[in-house]
């Protein structure tokens, strides 16, 4: 299995039998079908090879439940309740201008057989299942257990799936919310712990259930022990960056360092750290890839963690003479076999999302 | 038996071939579902003849396989049926599992398969039937 590190973000999916109208950080599906996204802020930090991912599912109301479904870049060795603060300090250190408005929150303190369930936990109103298997196994598991999933989810599985069989399944129960007091806006975050060496995020799943033309929105934090590399190149040309805005990249600041380090379960912030912020704001038929992250210094994102190889159905960005040597790779292999397929009549291909 | 008898016999036989050979045998359709999408969206069949369609869903997700006119996929649309499956044209087929149905199709026409599933058909499940008369 492949190792991604520091994924993720994200997520999207699938929703329980009767699903609420309750809103989460990850995609929501209604039980008609429809998606429900809201902006989607995710932190991943990666320190002493070992991925810190922070998400929250946010109490929007009403009764029943819906789910969430989540690529893992490797198995997470611990699932707990997040920090109170840490996604809002991350936005506020990239939004200066809502410091008054942080200061507020921070006071408030607030067959196939199925997958092989790895580790369940619950916290608060959620039930965690961490899966292992590949697309129709991790499918199948959601289906049996009330997660009605889009149509385009079993290609997003498999698409995952190829290159880690780690999942994060989210239930949330809206009336064991309700239960635990929990108002209208309360968000619960997770905080995965995943020892891996390779890290990336996972954005295509953020346009699960999606029509084509809809837009997914989503901010995500990365902090490294260096400046990383991203494949995509965020704010890069059209093509090669499609849809990503490199909206911050510095020196995290003592500040941000030591308020981050005060939250529940971050104390292994490190003194010294890069904050990268990305943020996404595309199609969700151009949302076809994941972010690759190589943090070693080494400048080489991996074109596989990033969903371009083997996988994928694009190319990543290559030096000129591999572009030509592809390019004949491609007249000699590939033009014959396209004159062939031309011959032959297809049917339309369904499109992205729904 | 005489010569007129034998005659007769030997008339109903070649009535009875050549009725035989003027109808076209029973056919089978496979259709399979991958990634919700039907591998083949495009069928002819004739008219009168019993055909039998294999549907085969890959997918770990349910899909429908309806087949109708216009007015009959309209009605679907707005359906609130949970599942398919008394009707030959009307299938629900179970996350990677397969089902067949049997349809003889009487009047030449056009007519469309499509999972009505919530999003399913937006998403580009949907195929052509033609029954050649």
């Amino acid at each position: 299995m492949r190792r991604p590190l520091l994924s993720l973000a994200v997520a999207a999916t699938a929703i329980l039998v009767t699903a609420a109208p309750t809103l989460a950080c990850g995609g929501l599906i209604g039980p008609n079908g429809a998606v429900n996204l809201l902006r989607t802020t995710t932190f991943a930090g990666y320190h002493d090879g070992v991925e810190h991912y922070v998400t929250s599912f946010e109490f929007a109301g009403g009764g029943g439940a819906f789910g969430s479904i989540t690529p893992l870049p490797d198995i997470p060795s611990n699932v707990e309740r997040g920090g109170d603060w840490t996604l809002q300090r991350l936005v506020l250190e990239t939004a200066p201008e809502q410091r008054l408005a942080f200061a507020a929150a921070e006071t408030s303190g607030a067959a196939l057989d199925e997958a092989e369930v790895l580790l369940e936990t619950t916290v608060d109103a959620l039930d965690i299942t961490i899966l292992r298997g590949g697309g129709d196994e991790v499918g199948l598991w959601a289906k049996n257990h009330g997660f009605r999933l889009p149509p385009d989810a079993p290609e997003v599985l498999d698409f995952y799936a190829d290159r880690s069989p780690i999942f994060m399944a989210a239930a949330f129960d809206a009336d064991r919310a309700a239960e635990l007091g929990q108002a209208l806006g309360d968000g619960t975050p997770i905080h995965l712990t995943i020892p891996t060496d390779n890290p990336w995020v996972p954005l295509r799943i953020l346009a699960l259930g999606k029509s084509a033309a809809e837009t997914v929105q989503a901010d995500v934090y990365l902090l490294t022990d260096d400046r990383p590399a991203l494949l995509p190149k965020a704010g890069a040309a059209f093509g090669e960056s499609a849809g990503l805005i490199l909206d911050h990249s510095a020196a995290a600041t003592d500040s941000l360092l030591a308020d981050l380090r005060s939250d529940a379960g971050m104390e292994w912030v490190p003194e010294e750290a890069w904050l990268t912020k990305v943020v996404v704001d595309a199609s969700a038929d151009e949302l076809n890839f994941d972010l690759a992250i190589d943090a070693s210094g080494a400048e080489k994102p991996s074109p596989v963690d990033a969903g371009f190889a083997p996988f994928g159905p694009m190319s990543p960005p290559r030096a000129p003479i591999a572009l030509f040597l592809g390019l004949a790779a491609v007249l000699v292999i590939g033009l014959p076999i396209m004159v062939d397929r031309a011959t032959r009549s297809s049917g339309p291909r369904p499109w992205a999302g729904a | 038996m005489s010569h007129r008898s034998r005659l007769a016999v030997a008339a109903l036989l070649v009535a009875a071939t050549v009725t035989a050979g003027c109808a076209r045998s029973p056919m089978t359709v496979t259709i399979t579902i991958h990634h919700s999408a039907f591998d083949v969206t495009e069928v002819s069949v004739p008219a009168g003849v019993p055909v039998t369609f294999v549907l085969v869903n890959e997918d770990p997700i349910d899909h429908e396989w309806l087949i109708g006119d216009e007015a009959f996929h309209d009605a679907h649309r707005t359906g609130t049926h949970a599942s398919h499956g008394d009707v030959p044209a009307e299938v629900t087929i179970p996350a990677l599992e397969t089902r067949q149905t049997t349809i003889t199709f009487d009047e030449p026409g056009r007519l469309a398969y499509i999972c009505h599933l919530p999003a399913h058909e937006a998403y580009g499940m949907v195929g052509t039937l033609t029954v050649e008369g």
